[in-house]
């Protein structure tokens, strides 16, 4: 026993230095891809103004102003009024919360669901791996806005059912990419090892399978984070998702489409600025993820 | 496609309400409900009730609409030309100017145009497509006043009626300007719908390219003195065309999603537009067969994909 925990301690030296040396050249990589860099801080002031947005926000959300209807940009509005004289930037600010979170609890679903079954499927292989990738298939089969309206339609019209239906439609994917790289990781020796030292498989799976699997599948994540703020926007807009009041990007604009043609020819900016901020909180997630695929996977880099 | 019908079925028979109830309102007795519930086949258990549907669904008919009655078959087929025109149009647009963008790129590749094109690309994925429609109607409908919206037509231009689609119609019966005025509104739902494809088939472009002109053939070529521009597009193009072809099957999915919302904004008559009437309704009978009927041709378009893809590589055999 002794003699195996040393044989352990030995394997796990030169793999510790392995990794900080890995950390380094990822960060190295990302930190000088300015693109990504963009992204990382705009991203992060969107995160600090979700955060901080009852201090941000110059007015309350909610509140309204009929004499104010689809006042142009000024001073005390900088992004101007809505169809209902609620401060925009305020809004704007509000939703950050709203669209954010959103779009990361889809996520959490898709990739807490995703990777165990990847991670079943991969690692017992056989009749379990074909069974839950034929189910995968059949949700792969649906054009994914099509089966996140059925979803809805069948739990009824809820921010937090366009959530859980978008987190359902990106399943799949995080599934695949788990899978693949389980099975790449699978037959290696270090996970043999493990398995002579007489670990379980759950053990396996947790110390050994998934830590390897984890660069796929953060870029994966992020890469998916960017659609589904894009798709729970759309289903806001198809009335499936948050519905008025609430300042969420996507319902914003919505909001302003639906309070009729006056919207085109006097409240442009009631268009243009939650548009604005769903644009750049994704095109960020998207060129982090750019970032963060690149850096990881070294077959990619130039 | 069975699991695919079973999983809608069973979905749409799980929305709460029930449907005899819908079809008849509130203030239906209770004997009529059952009479209703009987004839529907509502009665039966679950598993017969499929197969029923599947009978029903295998001959092409999804059951009649709620809302208006109709069968739902008909009305989706009525509203097929013009959704068909509409994602074509996106789809040629995409492919038009996705596809030399892609090469310019990848043969410039890391010069300023690049970078650009790049992040224009990234761009087009990063906006949300009803955004979009909407600030091509304040910029091109409103404030220009250069392109008209909404709907498919002017209010004066009349067409007769042979396939559906406008642009075909009008120049079969040498109707110019009605073709002229077709095409105009065409131009920004088409734009709206195709940006999205667009930037995808530049960024595979682009990539299946470089990689296709890092391989031998391609030094062989250029050692042969082969011109560079037969170089890029015989060598080059031709077999970079393989994994855009696929990005192109793929885009049908979500060119479906898009067609929904794009149709909303610019009051196109199209399935689009029932789909997202149907859904505001609670049009059941219409959602089912929307769904159903785009996972079939979703599943129709990859096998076509498929295909393609023997025609173009040799290699791959069936």
């Amino acid at each position: 026993m002794a003699e195996a925990q040393a044989q352990q301690d030995a394997v796990a030296t030169p793999a510790s230095v392995q990794t900080r040396s890995r950390w380094e050249d990822f960060s190295r990589t990302f930190l000088s891809n300015r693109l990504a860099l963009f992204g990382l801080v705009v991203l992060s002031i969107f995160i600090l103004m979700a955060i901080f947005a009852p201090l941000v926000a110059p007015y309350d959300p909610l509140s309204q102003d009929l004499e104010g209807k689809f006042a142009g940009p000024s001073l005390a509005h900088p992004f101007g009024q809505d169809e209902l004289g609620r401060d925009i930037l305020s809004r704007v600010i509000y939703g950050a919360r709203i669209s954010l979170t959103a779009g990361l609890a889809a996520v959490a679903i898709a990739t807490t669901a995703g990777t165990l079954i990847g991670m079943v499927a991969g690692f017992f292989g056989g009749y379990t791996d074909s069974v839950l990738m034929r189910l995968m298939d059949v949700i792969l089969a649906f054009p994914s806005i099509l089966l996140a309206i059925v979803i809805v339609s069948v739990l009824g019209p809820s921010l937090a059912n366009a959530m859980l239906a978008i987190g359902i439609v990106f399943i799949p994917q995080i599934a695949r990419v788990v899978r693949s790289s389980v099975i790449s990781v699978r037959e290696r020796d270090y996970i043999e090892a493990e398995r002579a030292l007489g670990a379980g498989n759950a053990q396996i799976i947790f110390s050994g399978v998934l830590p390897n699997s984890t660069a796929p599948l953060i870029v994966q994540a992020t890469l998916t984070l960017a659609t589904a703020i894009l798709d729970i926007a759309a289903l806001s807009f198809l009335g499936l998702g948050a519905r008025a009041p609430t300042p969420e990007w996507g319902a914003m604009l919505t909001d302003a489409f639906e309070s009729g043609f006056g919207v085109f020819v006097e409240g442009q900016h009631a268009l243009i600025f939650p548009g604005v901020a769903i644009a750049l909180a994704v095109l960020s997630v998207n060129f982090v993820g750019d970032g963060l695929r690149d850096a990881l996977d070294p077959r990619r880099r130039g | 496609m069975l699991g695919v019908s079973i999983v809608v079925f069973c979905m749409v028979r799980a929305i709460p309400g029930d449907p005899a109830q819908i079809l008849l309102g509130q203030s239906a007795t209770t004997s009529q409900v059952a009479e209703i519930r009987d004839r529907l086949g509502l009665d039966e258990p679950l598993p017969v009730q499929y197969l029923l549907f599947l009978k029903d669904a295998v001959r092409g008919d999804l059951g009649d609409s709620l809302v208006t009655g109709r069968p739902v078959t008909t009305e989706l087929l009525v509203r097929l030309p013009a959704t068909f025109e509409l994602t074509a149009f996106a789809m040629l647009i995409a492919i038009l100017v996705g596809v030399p963008v892609g090469v310019i790129s990848a043969v410039r590749q890391y010069s300023l145009l690049d970078k650009f094109f790049s992040v224009l690309a990234l761009t087009g994925i990063s906006m949300p497509i009803f955004w979009l429609a909407m600030i091509l109607i304040v910029i091109f409908g409103v404030n220009l006043e250069l392109l008209p919206f909404p709907g498919r037509l002017g209010p004066t231009t009349a067409i007769t009626s042979i396939t559906g689609l406008v642009l075909v119609d009008s120049l079969l019966t040498f109707n110019f300007a009605g073709f002229w005025d077709g095409l105009l509104y065409l131009i920004m739902p088409a734009i709206a719908l195709g940006t999205i494809p667009m930037a995808v088939v530049m960024r595979m472009t682009r990539s299946s390219m470089l990689e296709v002109m890092g391989e031998d053939y391609v030094r062989t070529a250029r050692a042969k003195g082969v011109v560079p521009w037969r170089v890029v597009f015989k060598h080059g193009l031709r077999n970079a065309m393989l994994p855009t072809v696929t990005v192109i099957g793929l885009q049908a999915g979500l060119l479906m999603g898009g067609a929904i919302i794009t149709e909303t904004i610019f009051s196109w008559p199209g399935i689009g537009q029932i789909a997202y009437e149907s859904v505001s309704r609670r049009d059941y009978a219409m959602i089912q067969g929307v769904v159903l009927y785009g996972a079939a041709l979703f599943v129709l378009i990859n096998l076509l994909v498929d295909v393609l893809y023997a025609v173009l590589d040799p290699r791959v055999r069936y």
